[in-house]
């Protein structure tokens, strides 16, 4: 954690993203001049097309900016090689996704225990770490359920157990709760909040869903690939 | 442990399809393995003929006889140990269906020339001594249930009449590939009934068979003896046994190329009905892909996970293929009866057979294998919405 209270999180400096739909250069995202703080829980939101999930993206390292200047806990991604950003993504980011993303064929334990067979642990202390992960999500009693053998809520329970089992810094959120029921929306917020103040993760969650960015504590307003004017609410 | 046991279950994920596709893959190389070994088996005479054996016959063709003479002169030649000759007979067991080999034979010289031929002493004995005595393989015997003792009568077709032979041995071959499927008999009794019914086909046989001292005097030896009837009214071609033998598969050598086409036809075909398995599989899983690639996996995982289970499926297949080609080829072998000799599935047909069920494994598994290994993190995330 000291890591994370020297440097921001996140500092960007007119960085900008397109695509290349055949020949035409397709502008995503033109120039955002943005810092987010170590132990933040940020919302970006903003309608659909606006450039939210292409910057979720490029914060995880999912994705290469196609100009301006981009740092993430210190790091310049922009000059990380294919591999050695993999590595960076399985050491420093955690990754809630809207519908999961969890391997059918594993079981709840196996799942949570994945990012960590790329960490140097034995099988005993991958094994130790996913129980203790899949105990502070509440599911201890579903260790050998598959999949489709959870509910919505519990399978994106065992995701956020993936995503925090290596101890990342940051943790990426694309609309977490997009699939869930409202009940199960709402353990799942609890759960982020509670990893963001008690454990002091920094969250980035893209929603569409107003009351769940509510629970944010800062929300970034992104339209037509810009910050909206103002809109940077704290 | 855990990339194996990955691959186990994505390959069993959709069991009929996986099921399906390995009983394709078992069928295909049990086919290959039969192919194979019908191949295989015309070439078995080809493979068991002796290095030291030559065989002369009219230099014309196969079907003109030498005149018997021939055989003080061919003894004559420096480095020939032993000569005997034999007719092919032809005829019909009961009906045509009821194919095997028969030749008339010199008795005493043609045995010792065939040592692979493993007949009870006492059985030669009653053999040389019946005029009308026959002596068959095992394999023969057991096909149409002869005992010894027993009366078999064979239709002659290329020398008319009825035939009857007393069945005085049964011999076992030596090697595998010993032909268990031959019918013997006396040349002697072909001979004095043609003197009897048709005086200007006596004394007239079919091709020698010489024993040499020296396998390497075969290329002089038969020059000499060829050379020794040039410009007779029956001239001579002389060459070993082995292409004596070759020649007679060269006459069905379309047959047989028909017979590996198909056999690589069938590989080919399964080939593709596993990459569109493994294409199938792969298409469905890339959010599954991505999702790894986003965790820090990288393409070289992803690449195992989808060729191992290529690999996997296709060696399931192969194995068994391979282990039914066993009870398979003796079933076919049953069938078929006398009609091939040494019908047996080799250790390098079972070999091969699995190194095909590889390599399908492999080449399927490469196109999604690279497709998985190469796939955008973020277009494989979006295939999933």
């Amino acid at each position: 954690m000291q890591e994370a209270s020297e440097v921001p999180a996140v500092r960007m400096q007119q960085l900008r993203k397109s695509y290349h739909r055949g020949n035409q250069e397709v502008p995503v995202l033109n120039g955002i001049d943005l810092v987010i703080e170590a132990g933040a829980f940020v919302a970006l939101v903003g309608p659909s097309g606006s450039g939210k999930s292409t910057l979720l993206n490029l914060i995880a390292g999912l994705d290469q900016p196609s100009g301006g200047d981009l740092e993430v806990f210190g790091q310049e991604l922009s000059v990380l090689s294919e591999g050695a950003l993999a590595r960076w993504r399985a050491s420093h980011v955690g990754f809630i996704f809207q519908f999961y993303n969890l391997l059918p064929v594993l079981n709840a334990l196996e799942n949570v225990e994945l990012p960590l067979l790329l960490t140097g642990l034995s099988r005993r202390e991958r094994r130790e770490h996913a129980l203790a992960a899949l105990s502070m999500v509440g599911l201890s009693d579903r260790l050998t359920h598959y999949p489709s053998q959870l509910s919505g809520g519990q399978q994106q329970r065992v995701a956020i157990a993936r995503a925090v089992v290596t101890d990342p810094l940051l943790l990426v959120a694309d609309e977490p709760t997009g699939d869930l029921d409202r009940a199960s929306a709402e353990e799942v917020l609890a759960m982020l909040e509670e990893l963001n103040e008690a454990l002091g993760k920094t969250i980035i969650m893209v929603t569409h869903d107003n009351r769940a960015a509510q629970r944010a504590r800062r929300r970034i307003h992104l339209d037509k690939g810009e910050l909206r004017e103002g809109a940077d609410g704290v | 442990m855990y990339l194996p046991r990955l691959i186990l279950r994505n390959a069993l994920r959709h069991r009929l399809r996986t099921g399906l596709t390995v009983l394709g893959l078992a069928i295909a190389v049990l086919a290959f393995g039969l192919l194979r070994t019908v191949v295989d088996a015309w070439y078995a005479g080809a493979d068991a003929a002796s290095a030291t054996h030559l065989v002369t016959r009219n230099a014309i063709s196969l079907v003109f006889p030498l005149p018997l003479t021939h055989r003080e002169r061919i003894r004559r030649v420096a480095g020939v140990r032993k000569v005997s000759y034999s007719n092919w007979f032809g005829g019909v067991y009961i009906t045509e269906r009821n194919f095997f080999p028969r030749f008339a034979v010199d008795a005493g010289t043609y045995l010792d020339l065939y040592p692979d031929y493993l007949l009870p002493a006492a059985e030669r004995k009653a053999f040389l001594l019946d005029r009308r005595g026959a002596v068959v393989g095992r394999k023969l015997a057991q096909t149409y249930g002869w005992r010894l003792g027993q009366s078999i009568p064979l239709r002659g077709t290329i020398y008319p009449g009825s035939w009857e032979f007393v069945l005085r041995g049964i011999y076992d071959g030596r090697q595998p590939n010993t032909d268990e499927g031959i019918f013997l008999f006396h040349w002697d009794y072909l001979n004095e009934t043609l003197r009897r019914n048709a005086p200007r086909r006596a004394d007239q046989v079919g091709v020698f068979v010489l024993d040499l001292m020296h396998a390497e005097d075969a290329a002089r030896v038969s020059g000499e003896i060829d050379a020794l009837f040039k410009s007779s009214l029956a001239e001579t071609l002389t060459e070993t046994e082995k292409a004596f033998q070759l020649g007679f598969v060269s006459m069905i050598d379309t047959i047989v190329l028909a017979v590996q086409v198909v056999s690589l036809m069938v590989v080919v075909i399964v080939l593709f009905v596993m990459a569109n398995t493994m294409g199938m599989a792969a298409g469905e899983r890339l959010p599954e892909y991505a999702t790894l690639k986003a965790l820090g996996f990288r393409p070289g995982f992803l690449a195992l996970l989808v060729l191992g289970e290529s690999v996997l499926i296709a060696l399931l297949g192969g194995l068994a293929g391979t282990a039914l080609t066993l009870p398979a080829a003796a079933a076919f072998s049953a069938q078929t009866g006398t009609l091939f000799h040494g019908f047996a599935v080799s250790h390098t047909t079972m070999v091969l057979q699995l190194l095909i069920a590889l390599g399908v494994g492999v080449l399927a598994g490469l196109p999604p294998c690279l497709r998985a290994a190469r796939i955008s993190i973020i277009a494989g995330l979006a295939s999933l919405n």
